[in-house]
């Protein structure tokens, strides 16, 4: 048993709890971070649409209001602080019929009511104009131009090594077992030791609820709703520049048409609720829901050029809102589904509130809130490049043809703070085996790296967990 | 900038073939860049024998007929630069080149030959309904692992897909100790040759199922099992036909993709039957002097093949940098259209008045045939026509159409006729 007391422990290294360890740093707070995966970003964090929501989706007054526009406006700062890609592509809803402008309308409404900034109605023309790849049966569209994209990935990621650096402790393999109060503080179990804090974080994405159910009888449930997705060739990266959405539904915000922040395009998600937290598998039917739902929207999508799919799973909470909340020094982060991604960096502020609240700790004079990403030497100029490559040759090395990624980058991703272990963790932090042959070529040379950097041998390197 | 009057991007068995014509035909200053460690390509993981029946005249394996063609690149004085990744081709040939020991810069060619070869179609591409645990792997991932980093990826396996390296990967496995259990086709041919059919099945007893395909895949971290059911003619599973087999390991051999990302780069015209260029008699594309040979081109079956055409870009490219583009007489252009039963053709045109004495026309039939023919027409007359007792798409065809054929004619069509599906 570790005897140490934290001032908070995180469950789940999601973005919401990695977000979170970060912005406690900013005090003199004890953090530690509790992760049953060998990394984070393993769950809902690692397949979503990767967008920044405008916000005018969400009921005003609600906390998914409230955070999104919040989280919005933070995003530029973030990115610039965290160094990740994120772009305001801008946002188009689009309706078929006069019938439904009304739900068009209810948005504008919404969105100038949670104070989303620039919004516009355009007619079928001016929509078509800005999108020639819109279906013709397109009637019209909202148009909300701080809508953007981000790098699900890097952005977890990048929160969690700012947090590491400025000490958050992160402990992986740790799978929450129980958690017991004992006196004022948290005894929380795992199955790497037990851990006492006085406030625990309850980020732990779909299995929120079971976790609540560890300390009290919970009063609400979280749904596991899949959504599956088709991710494109860069080639058709530029069919769309604005995410394209349609007239959400009550099963959610219908099929979306985005190109990503890595110049790819993406398109989903379907919405099926089901029982098991664990399965994120794609079905034939699925996958071509989505087909058939996007070409509403979009005419043209090139399906021969999709170069992988997969499936995530919405943490959706029975509340219909955000559940964040300090039940006695239990702060609940739960039921963060969708805008989740687009209010992490609003919800870590609040739980930071919510713990400073109890705690009244000390500003941490020494917190850095930049960190430097891996240089992407692919998206650089040429002297800029050639010059890196000159200090560094293994810049210089490719490994992932279709991505253009080097030795060099591939290395950094193994010995930065909370480096990669795996295969997926090497491909979620430089894009290694994110290309076009999804890994079929440099994955033997990356297996080999990870061999050498961890001193383990070739066939005990795995693909994820 | 350095100025180089042939940049070869790839040194595999096409790019060295090209050199080595090239040089022959009095072209000194040539430079061949190579992505990987060393020279020879895929035919490097490639360790099965059966390599160079036609050019040689004898069985090799991948390494020896590879080796063959590197003592010759060595012996005859051609620069090549290993671990050196072309990053971009411009219209007006200045290649952006990268790699550990030159850094990054740029060169100029005079000519420059497209030979990178083909990739394996990922499981992301076929759009495979299921789990994404370890053990999925394209079949030449796993003969890499295999053959050069001498580890086994699993060992109970399923293939997908009957392409040649799934073939030769059920015998490898089946060797190195790992139960094959099955290789599963979509189509109701397969898609590789009938020898290996023959000697990497048969002779192992390992089932194929043609017109079967894999339907979920289950396992979170490492797989677990496949489901595998049959398809009827327009593709659609048959209810009721599914069945479970457990394993570790999927390999893929679905089907192989000419990586043009660079020639597309240099505004070549991508023919999207074969996803290589378009080309002439000469292996030239629309992009003057730049050519292509090799997998990059269409996919081969055979490295004789690749070799015997890589030699003649090699040839061409060396009369353009002699010649400057200029061609002896003014060019009759003879269009060459795939007809009836016939997927594509390289090439795609015909310079009649300055072609050689003989042109190979290559292709690949669109279904099985047999006992038809393969015909050239040019519009009501026949020009050719050679008697085929089977043709499948897995095999492709070869004919030599002579020069005074093309005399009087503007088009030509390739098409079978006759026989049965």
């Amino acid at each position: 048993m570790d005897s140490r007391i934290y001032d908070a422990a995180v469950i789940g290294a999601g973005v919401i709890g990695c977000a979170a360890a970060r912005e406690l740093k900013r005090y003199e707070l004890d953090v530690v971070v509790l992760e049953r995966e060998s990394d984070v970003c393993e769950g809902t964090s690692k397949a979503n649409s990767a967008i920044i929501h405008a916000g005018f989706d969400a009921v005003p007054g609600t906390m998914k209001a409230r955070f999104n526009v919040e989280g919005n406006k933070m995003m530029d700062e973030v990115s610039k602080e965290l160094d990740i890609p994120f772009k305001r592509n801008g946002a188009m809803v689009v309706c078929w019929q006069e019938s439904e402008m009304p739900k068009l309308q209810t948005l504008f409404e919404r969105g100038i009511a949670n104070g989303v900034e620039g919004m516009k109605l355009l007619t079928s023309d001016q929509a078509h104009k800005l999108e020639p790849a819109l279906s013709k049966d397109v009637y019209a569209a909202l148009y909300a131009p701080t809508s953007g994209i981000v790098c699900p990935f890097e952005m977890t990621i990048a929160y969690a090594e700012n947090a590491c650096t400025n000490g958050a402790e992160f402990k992986f393999g740790a799978e929450v077992k129980a958690i017991e109060k004992r006196g004022e503080l948290f005894a929380v179990r795992t199955s790497d030791g037990e851990f006492l804090a006085k406030t625990v974080i309850n980020a732990a994405g779909v299995y929120s609820d079971d976790v609540h159910a560890m300390i009290d009888k919970p009063d609400f449930s979280v749904q596991a709703r899949k959504g599956e997705y088709m991710l494109l060739d860069k080639s058709a990266g530029e069919m769309v520049k604005n995410t394209i959405f349609q007239v959400p539904t009550e099963m959610g915000k219908g099929v979306l048409v985005s190109p990503t922040v890595h110049g790819n395009l993406i398109v989903g998600p379907t919405a099926a609720d089901i029982d098991d937290k664990e399965d994120i598998s794609t079905t034939r039917e699925g996958l071509d829901t989505v087909k058939t739902v996007s070409a509403l929207s979009v005419s043209g999508v090139p399906y021969n050029k999709v170069i992988t799919s997969f499936s995530g799973l919405r943490a959706t909470g029975s509340t219909g809102d955000f559940i964040i909340r300090d039940c006695g020094g239990f702060i609940d982060a739960a039921g963060i589904e969708s805008p989740g991604l687009s209010s992490a960096p609003a919800i870590a502020k609040y739980i930071t509130h919510l713990v400073c609240m109890r705690l009244s700790p000390k500003e941490n004079k020494s917190f850095e809130p930049t960190r430097r990403g891996i240089p992407k030497l692919s998206q650089l100029g040429f002297e800029e490049r050639a010059k890196l490559i000159e200090q560094r040759p293994d810049y210089g090395q490719i490994v992932c043809r279709c991505e253009q990624i080097s030795e060099g980058e591939i290395i950094d991703s193994i010995r930065r703070p909370l480096g990669a272990k795996t295969l997926d963790g090497v491909k979620r932090r430089v894009r290694a085996g994110m290309g076009r042959c999804q890994a079929g070529f440099c994955s033997p040379r990356v297996i080999e790296l990870l061999s050498k950097e961890l001193g383990i041998p070739l066939w005990e390197v795995k693909k994820n967990g | 900038m350095d100025k180089h009057s042939l940049v070869i991007i790839g040194g595999g068995p096409a790019g060295m073939a090209a050199a080595i014509e090239a040089k022959k035909s009095g072209v000194d200053d040539i430079v061949i860049f190579e992505r990987d460690t060393q020279l020879g390509g895929i035919l490097n993981q490639c360790i099965h024998n059966g390599f160079g029946l036609h050019t040689f005249k004898e069985e090799l394996t991948g390494p020896e007929y590879a080796g063959r063609f590197i003592e010759q690149t060595k012996s005859l004085g051609i620069n090549f630069e290993t671990g050196s990744m072309v990053l971009s081709v411009s219209e007006d040939k200045i290649i952006t080149v990268v790699s550990r020991d030159k850094g990054l810069r740029q060169v100029r060619a005079d000519a420059v030959i497209l030979a990178m070869g083909c990739r394996e179609r990922p499981r992301g591409a076929l759009n495979i309904p299921g789990m994404r645990p370890q053990g999925i792997y394209t079949a030449g991932t796993a003969q890499k692992m295999v053959n050069c980093e001498g580890w086994v990826p699993g060992k109970e396996v399923v293939i997908l897909g009957s392409g040649d390296i799934g073939l030769i990967m059920a015998r490898r496995m089946t060797l190195e100790g790992a139960h094959v259990k099955v290789v599963a086709e979509l189509m109701p041919y397969s898609g590789g040759l009938k020898r290996n059919i023959v000697q990497c099945l048969d002779d192992y007893n390992i089932p194929l199922k043609l017109s079967h395909t894999v339907v979920d895949i289950k396992g979170k971290r490492r797989l677990e099992g496949v489901t595998i059911a049959q398809v009827d003619k327009t593709g659609a599973v048959v209810k009721g036909t599914e069945e479970y087999y457990p394993c570790d390991t999927l390999l893929l051999s679905c089907g192989l993709i000419p990586e043009n990302e660079l020639s597309v780069g240099a505004g070549v015209t991508i023919n999207p039957m074969t996803n290589g260029p378009v080309v002439d008699d000469t292996l030239q594309t629309n992009v003057e002097g730049v050519y292509a040979c090799g997998n990059v081109l269409h996919v081969h079956d055979l490295v004789d093949f690749v070799s015997e055409e890589s030699g003649r870009a090699g040839k061409s490219a060396a009369w353009y940098i002699k010649n400057g583009g200029k061609r002896e007489n003014e060019s009759r252009n003879v269009s060459v259209t795939a007809g009836s039963g016939v997927r594509y053709t390289v090439p795609s045109v015909i310079d009649a008045a300055n072609m050689s004495d003989f042109i190979h026309i290559r292709f690949r039939v669109r279904d099985v045939y047999k006992s038809s023919e393969i015909r050239v027409t040019s519009g009501d007359s026949e020009l050719f026509k050679k008697k085929k007792k089977i043709m499948v798409p897995s095999e492709m065809e070869d004919i030599l159409i002579k020069k005074e054929l093309l005399d009087n004619v503007g088009g030509i069509t390739v098409e079978i006729t006759g026989g049965g599906v």
